[in-house]
């Protein structure tokens, strides 16, 4: 009993929670961060800067605004942080050790919007007018994404034989398909809203309302967002490599093309994201609900006739 | 009744470079009223201008503002020159002609990457500012320096182009083409760009009129009102442009008016090395007379006018300076209001406004506080940068 305890304390702190997690993810950071400046003709960061960056602001003062709700703005990120370390552990489990339980699907689902939810508390609870707006352009962005999202992932469902269990996900061949290759493309742009890149960093907006809900964070708590921001930025890619491709697979040549397939997905963010301007909110909101919810229906209708029809291509 | 919020933009904000500061009313994300406070930048150059003497003053009234560093001077020695009734020798009038043009194509390029990085398109800005870089470097190797040129003088010019150099402003213009071709079309083509700017912030020709907005702000909006064309100067008469103007009178406009002027620039530059003519490049002046006289040139964002009045001593008794952003920047009133804040901040933007700061530095070495390159040393790295560029060249540095 104790054994076990220690066991998943350690697959949550350790491997492959949090400090796996970060330490991807902060790769991860870079990696984006110097492909953006070679599209941008820049000579970019050397590999340690997101590790620096954010040991800096770890010792860096934390300042509470005078109007703020104290206990909210300052557990916030911890919330976040909480959350995306959790779906690490479990997507990571699933896809590698096969451990699974039943609905762990929707926990995962549930757990991916926290970040975003945190940020929106954080956002609202520091009082600044800034911040509260963009909050609300995050809150507008959750409604939009999250219909197109769950769509995907009833398309996934019924490929894989109606199961909910992250296990049996592992192994399918969505991809054979019309539908599942339709709704891994919206979950890409879903993903790259749910990341907060271009052209939906659209709550941050730098020069519009100067990085929004980020606007009063300082010292460990905006250390903890960005942290969590980079661990995203590993879970999510992997989080569509369990979903869509076949999982992750550590045995033998599988390590290659594991690796390929994340790193493929992470240059495709990158290059969405250098290549478009900012949406407007409303944009975003028309582009959710007019294209991507409707072609998340069509591909769901042709999910479920080729599944009563048995066709496996559609 | 909605409850109204204000969102600050400035007096620091990521928007813009220098301190203004704009308050937005808004409802949710609708913008419903405005204010604006300028002056935290007062440097009283037109009082400084009264304590110098006439030709010190070309060289303050270029630090007026580091992007229209040719502009300001121009219009300052075209209304003194007009005092003193100079007659200014045609080299100096293609000289002066080639060294605007390049500032406006510098200044246009610099703009199309800011309004990219106002748009959240960091990559459209980091690729204008390096198609930016020839144009500075060719300025450095013709006037010495990347932003204030200090080239044009009372009666003329102070440094000539020599002719050898003519073949190679020629190549860098035809080399300019390319990219400037490929940021048009990628501003032109782009369906989200369309969807980002397109009707946004428009400025309608009454507006227009109203404001009395000038330059590419006036042109994007149907007015077609060019000083260079208007009233010519240097030697804008001399050789074939057009007026660039569109009707819409939105941000997208006003990009494609911007982007179209830099190919009429390229052309006007080209033209003028091709028929520059020998002789000297300054005349001589002995005395300003009294009197009072105006100049105003076609600077990138607009016309800028500078009026001088002399009793006959060395230095101008009264100098007024009306810069173009001055005018521009309140159309906010019109082509702001009523639309969203993603919005608001790419209009502001649009007209350009003409942030006048000139950034200082002070290398200091953190263990020892000692400062490792002290204003004498910066000014020699950048001579040496100038010194290579002029060799690579073969052209001998004048000393």
């Amino acid at each position: 009993m104790f054994l076990d305890a220690g066991k998943y304390i350690f697959y949550f702190l350790v491997f492959p929670g949090f400090i796996f997690t970060l330490a991807v993810g902060l790769i991860s950071v870079w990696i984006d961060r110097k492909v953006t400046a070679r599209v941008q003709w820049r000579v970019g960061p050397p590999p340690g800067q997101p590790l620096y960056d954010i040991l800096k602001l770890l010792g860096k003062e934390t300042i509470v605004p005078k109007n703020s709700n104290k206990t909210l703005f300052l557990s916030a990120p911890l919330v976040g942080l909480g959350s995306v370390t959790i779906v690490s552990v479990i997507l990571w489990l699933a896809s590698v050790y096969k451990i699974s339980f039943v609905g762990d699907l929707f926990v995962v689902v549930y757990l991916l919007m926290l970040p975003s939810l945190s940020l929106m508390i954080g956002g609202m609870a520091s009082g600044n007018p800034m911040a509260a707006t963009g909050a609300n352009r995050e809150m507008k962005l959750i409604l939009a994404y999250e219909l197109p999202f769950l769509l995907c992932l009833a398309i996934v469902i019924i490929k894989s034989g109606i199961s909910i269990n992250m296990v049996d996900l592992a192994g399918n061949h969505v991809m054979g398909s019309i539908s599942g290759v339709l709704a891994f493309l919206i979950s890409l742009l879903c993903i790259q809203a749910k990341l907060g890149f271009t052209p939906f960093d659209i709550a941050e907006a730098e020069t519009e309302i100067m990085e929004g809900p980020y606007i009063e964070y300082s010292g460990v708590p905006l250390a903890l967002f960005k942290i969590t921001q980079a661990m995203l930025l590993f879970t999510l890619p992997v989080y569509l490599i369990s979903v869509f491709l076949g999982g992750l697979n550590f045995r033998g040549l599988g390590i290659l093309w594991t690796v390929l397939k994340y790193v493929a997905i992470l240059v495709v963010i990158i290059v969405i994201k250098n290549t478009n301007p900012r949406l407007r909110i409303d944009q975003a909101l028309k582009f959710f609900w007019r294209f991507l919810t409707p072609a998340g229906i069509v591909a769901l209708v042709l999910a479920i006739i080729g599944h009563i029809s048995g066709i496996d291509w559609l | 009744m909605k409850k109204r919020t204000i969102i600050p933009i400035g007096p620091y904000h990521p928007l813009q470079e220098e301190a203004e500061f704009f308050q937005l009313y808004v409802e949710g994300e609708k913008v419903v009223d405005m204010d604006v406070r300028i002056s935290y930048n007062h440097r009283g150059i037109e009082g400084i201008s009264e304590t110098m003497h006439f030709d010190q003053v070309t060289f303050l009234v270029e630090r007026i503002c580091g992007i229209c560093s040719a502009s300001h001077p121009l219009a300052y020695i075209q209304a003194v020159e007009d005092l003193a009734g100079v007659e200014v020798p045609e080299r100096a009038l293609y000289l002066r002609t080639i060294i605007n043009e390049l500032e406006r194509i510098h200044s246009h390029v610099l703009w199309a990457g800011l309004a990219g990085h106002f748009i959240g398109y960091n990559t459209v800005w980091m690729w204008a500012w390096r198609y930016r870089e020839p144009v500075l470097d060719l300025l450095e190797e013709i006037s010495g320096s990347r932003i204030n040129y200090a080239n044009a003088k009372i009666g003329g010019c102070r440094r000539d182009i020599p002719n050898e150099l003519m073949p190679h402003i020629q190549k860098v213009m035809d080399e300019l083409i390319p990219p400037m071709d490929m940021i048009t079309k990628a501003v032109l083509d782009d369906p989200v760009i369309h969807a980002r700017l397109k009707g946004v912030g428009v400025l309608t020709k009454e507006d227009a009129l109203r404001y009395c907005v000038t330059g590419p702000t006036a042109r994007a909006s149907g007015v077609p009102i060019d000083v260079r064309r208007d009233d010519p100067y240097a030697a804008y008469d001399r050789v074939e442009w057009k007026v660039i103007t569109r009707n819409e009178g939105d941000v997208f406009a006003k990009a494609v008016v911007r982007l179209l002027e830099i190919f009429e620039s390229i052309k006007i530059i080209k033209e003028c090395a091709e028929k520059i003519p020998d002789g000297p490049i300054e005349a001589e002046v002995r005395e300003i007379p009294p009197g009072e006289a105006v100049g105003h040139v076609e600077a990138p964002r607009g016309e800028t006018f500078h009026y001088v009045r002399s009793d006959g001593g060395n230095r101008p008794v009264r100098h007024k300076v009306r810069s173009p952003s001055y005018v521009n920047v309140p159309s906010f009133r019109a082509s702001c209001i009523g639309q969203s804040i993603s919005d608001v901040s790419i209009t502001l933007a649009s007209v350009d406004p003409c942030y006048s700061c000139t950034e200082r530095i002070a290398v200091v070495d953190s263990d020892t506080g000692e400062r490792v390159y002290t204003a004498r040393d910066l000014i020699k790295l950048s001579q040496d940068k100038t010194k290579r560029l002029m060799e690579e060249r073969g052209r001998q540095t004048n000393e």
